[in-house]
This record gives structure tokens, sequence and C-alpha cells, in this order.
């Protein structure tokens, strides 16, 4: 997966295949474990937007009007 | 005492270097002791006073300083083998605390680049807790913690990024500020994560504290800026639901005790919530982990090697962090701000317990709670990190031991911008829970 295909689809197991790949790319096989965290982390983050009150999703109080 | 030359500043520092030389071998709270500076300094001081030039309650005591920050003529290691930063200035709170008229009698261990809560990864070796060898001594301003219990300094300055400050003051049984969020400049301090690092005291009283405080924020430590305790009722909200959910025997008990003092004295004390408080670590690991590698890349690119394999992969990983998601932990961040504001709205101040455990054995991954494994570093910093995400003041008291006889610690948290504030009511509550100003550890006598 090329660095070009990450940013089309930035989901987080594809960005956890590319930045394992990168990773061991440099040598650094140990990071594998904490980014699979990371990625635990980073879906949750993601998940948050809308109880985050991510501006260009629905407000709830929108629908209640 | 010192004012009315009933104390002589160099006896007093000597009296700290000679602890210094007694017990940092073996507890490795400094990196580098100043011994000629201070003493130096401490003759300087006795002679302004002499001469009825009596700049404060600082003015003569020792102090030490976080091997983080800029001190002159001093390298500073960071707590690591990546070579050291060597500065020809003074960072503006050393600058502060020389003209409060402090004696800084050297720099402390940590864990290195502040990058941990349990300051066994440094290069100068593990900080030992004093009341338990065999475990942490907390971080990661570890040493500074170590120093005040052992009465090698009677202030400290460390630095608070995650929890940094008030996780060692409460491993250790000392007093840890953290103050609002850019309230005392960064400048000149090895950063960790440029939006969330702070810098502030450890002592040994809420008092000393305060007193450290205005003097690293202005170089004005007279006692005359101290407020009063706070006076009559106070409001206080206990942040229940994640905050309570995972904490060991021995602080629930601790922290039971302390909210029935508090009671029994009259407070006001009230069940409160902190909305996506659950969220809290997510939010601070896409913040933190990026900055801290920003910093790091030109150094990891000349010197991975030469740093301690856990922080090297901790700084790696944050280079993995994509913009967008960065973005959104900022947008997290301010959610989270407005929480905690509306969560102190009509309070005096939050009551929680700092540290969520009792020091953990050195070397230790993993604790049980519960009957459940759970990571060390994600249970330090359970209870502290928000504050730094939202950069609402925070200090850490100690309110008495477990029954494995490891220091508990309160902490209580103030409406930003109010540090002040949240040190008369610190006072006010530190008298209550454990008889009067003063630490599990005790002070140097």
């Amino acid at each position: 997966m090329s660095a070009a295909d990450i940013l089309r689809s930035p989901d987080v197991e594809a960005w956890l295949a590319r930045s394992v790949a990168a990773a061991e790319a440099r040598g650094l096989r140990e990071l594998k474990p904490l980014l699979e965290s990371l990625a635990r982390s980073l879906q949750a983050l993601r998940d948050a937007d809308a109880e985050f009150g991510h501006p260009a999703l629905p407000d709830p109080d929108d629908h209640a009007r | 005492m010192i004012e009315r030359r009933e104390l002589s500043p160099v006896e007093l520092t000597r009296a700290c270097l000679d602890r210094i030389d007694a017990g940092n071998a073996d507890l490795r709270a400094f990196i580098t002791v100043m011994r000629e500076q201070a003493l130096a300094d401490a003759a300087r001081a006795e002679e302004e006073i002499g001469k009825t030039h009596y700049r404060g309650a600082l003015h003569g005591i020792p102090v030490s300083v976080k091997d983080l920050v800029s001190i002159a003529g001093t390298p500073t290691t960071s707590g690591s083998n990546v070579p050291a930063r060597h500065p020809r200035h003074d960072a503006p709170v050393v600058a502060n605390l020389r003209r409060a008229g402090a004696v800084i009698v050297g720099k402390t261990n940590l864990h290195e680049f502040a990058f941990g809560t349990t300051s066994d990864e440094t290069a100068f070796g593990a900080v030992r807790n004093p009341h338990d060898r065999s475990r942490s001594a907390g971080g990661s301003s570890a040493g500074a913690a170590v120093a005040l219990v052992e009465g090698m300094c009677f202030g400290s300055v460390g630095t608070d990024t995650g929890g940094s400050i008030r996780i060692p003051a409460a491993a250790c049984g000392v007093t840890g500020l953290k103050p609002t969020l850019a309230e005392i400049s960064t400048e000149g301090v090895v950063p960790l994560s440029t939006t969330c690092d702070h810098v502030g005291p450890l002592a040994l009283s809420v008092a000393d504290a305060a007193l450290m405080y205005f003097a690293m924020l202005d170089g004005d430590a007279r006692v005359e800026r101290l407020s009063a305790p706070a006076d009559g009722q106070l409001w206080l909200g206990v942040p229940e639901a994640y905050f309570l959910d995972k904490l060991d025997d021995g602080t629930r008990a601790s922290f039971t005790h302390a909210r029935s003092r508090l009671l029994a004295a009259g407070h006001a004390i009230s069940s409160v919530s902190v909305a996506h408080a659950q969220r809290t670590a997510d939010v601070y690991l896409h913040i933190c982990l990026p900055e801290s590698s920003w910093y790091h890349a030109p150094l990891l690119k000349e010197h991975a090697e030469r740093y301690s394999p856990g922080v090297r992969l901790r700084l790696e990983m944050g280079r993995y962090i994509l913009a967008e998601d960065y973005v959104r932990a900022l947008h997290g961040r301010t959610a989270l701000q407005r929480a905690v504001d509306r969560a102190l709205e009509g309070l005096d101040a939050l009551v929680l317990p700092a540290l969520a455990i009792g020091a953990p054995p050195l070397g230790a991954t993993s604790v049980v709670i519960d009957g459940a494994s759970q990571p060390v570093r994600a249970m330090m910093l359970r209870l502290t990190q928000l504050f730094n995400i939202t950069g609402h003041p925070a200090i850490a008291i100690p309110c008495g031991t477990g029954a494995d006889g490891l220091p508990r610690s309160v902490q209580l948290v103030g409406h930003r911008g109010g540090t002040e504030r949240l040190l008369a009511v610190a006072a006010a509550l530190e008298r209550q829970i454990t008889g009067g100003p003063g630490s599990v550890g005790g002070g140097a006598g």
C-alpha cells in the first residue's frame, strides 16, 4: 500500500497496516504491538466525532426542531 | 528564622548537601549536585540578609530543579544518554527563583525526557521510593519528590505534561502543584508536548508550594502574597464515573476516609460528572505523541540508539499519527475543557485521588485491580492527564497511607486561571484532612 493509498482511504485498518509495514521497513518490529494499541485508541477517537460535536456532522438538536 | 538570622543559609545549605551526599547513591534523586555554586549563593544570601536586604520566604532556602530545565553553565541531561544541552542562560523560571533568593543545590533525576511515569528509564539509574526502595518514586519528576522527602532541599521545580508533578508527589507523599496552563513560563525547558507541558512546584506543604509558585511565577515569594486558607464551608464535587472506577484498595480506602473528614468538617460534597471523561486517554495520546515526536525528530535521526528502548518506541509511535487525527484530538480537547468547566460550575474545587494506585514495584508493567490486570502506565496517568489537556490547575496533597504503608494522595482541581484560589482552598482542606501542614514523608526537620 502506498502513501497515496492511505491518504485516499485512511480507515484505521489501512492506517495500521501501513504503519506496521513502515515500522518494519525501518527495523522497528517492536513497534507493532504499540501501533496495534494505538489503532484501538484511534478508532475510539474517530468514533467520538459525533460525541465531540464535529461541525460537519448533523447536530442531534437539529432533529428535535 | 532566616530573616531573624537565627538560621544560617550556609548551614542550611550545607545540611542539605550532606543529606544528598548520604542518600543519593542509593536513591538517585540528583543527577548534578551544584555544591560550590550553592554554597556561594547561600553565602551571598546570608550577607544580604545580614544587611537587612531580605527578599522573602525563599531567600537563602535550598531548592532543586528538574534536569529538564536550563541552568546556565550546567548541562541539561533530560535523564538521557542523548547528548546534553549546555545552556548559556537560565530558564526564566530559574531566573525568577534566583530573584527570590533561592539557593539551587542541584538538578534532579527524572524519567528520560519526562516521557514516563515510573522513572526507571533514565540514564542515571532508576529513582527509588524512600518509603520502599523496591518501588518506583513515580514520575517523571521523581528526583524532585524524593529530594523533598529526604530533606535534600525544601522546594523542587518539576514539570507536568500528563501528571509528572502530581504523580511523584502522590507516590512519595509530598505536595505537588500543576498551575493553570501557560501560567509559569516553559521557556528553557526541554519540551515533551508543547501544548500540554506545565512547570510547577513540589513542596512539603501547600504553603510552601504556594511560595514556590509565586517565586517561579515572577520572583516574588514574600509571605504577604499568600492568601489566607479559604474560610467556612467549601463546595466540592467528586467526579465519580470513570475517576473512581479503577482504584486499588489502599487508594479507595484513603480517599473514602478523606471524603468523610471533609464532610465531617462541614463542607458540601456532591457527585458530579465530567462528560467525555472516558475519552481522555485517546485525546491525550493523539496530542502528546505527535508533539513529542516533532521535538525529538532531529535527535532520533542522529542518536536513536542512545534513547532507552521504551522511550524511543513511544517517540516513534507519534510519527505515524495523521495530521487529521491530531486536529480531531484538538477538537476533543475543546470538548473536554468545556466539560471540566461545567463540572466546576458553582464549586470551589473537584476532589479526586491523584494516583489510582500506590507506588508500583520498579520495572512493573502491569498491576492487578479488582482481579483484572491493568497497564501501569495507563493507571499512573489515569487521574491526572485530563487536566493537562484542559489546562485546569490541580494540586496533589498527601492524605495518609494505605495498608501497604505507601502514601496516598487527594487531588484538588480548580477553575482555569484560578491557581491562587485553588491554593487557598487546598490550604484549608490540607489542615482538615491531615491535621496540619506537612507531608507523609516528613521534612528536613
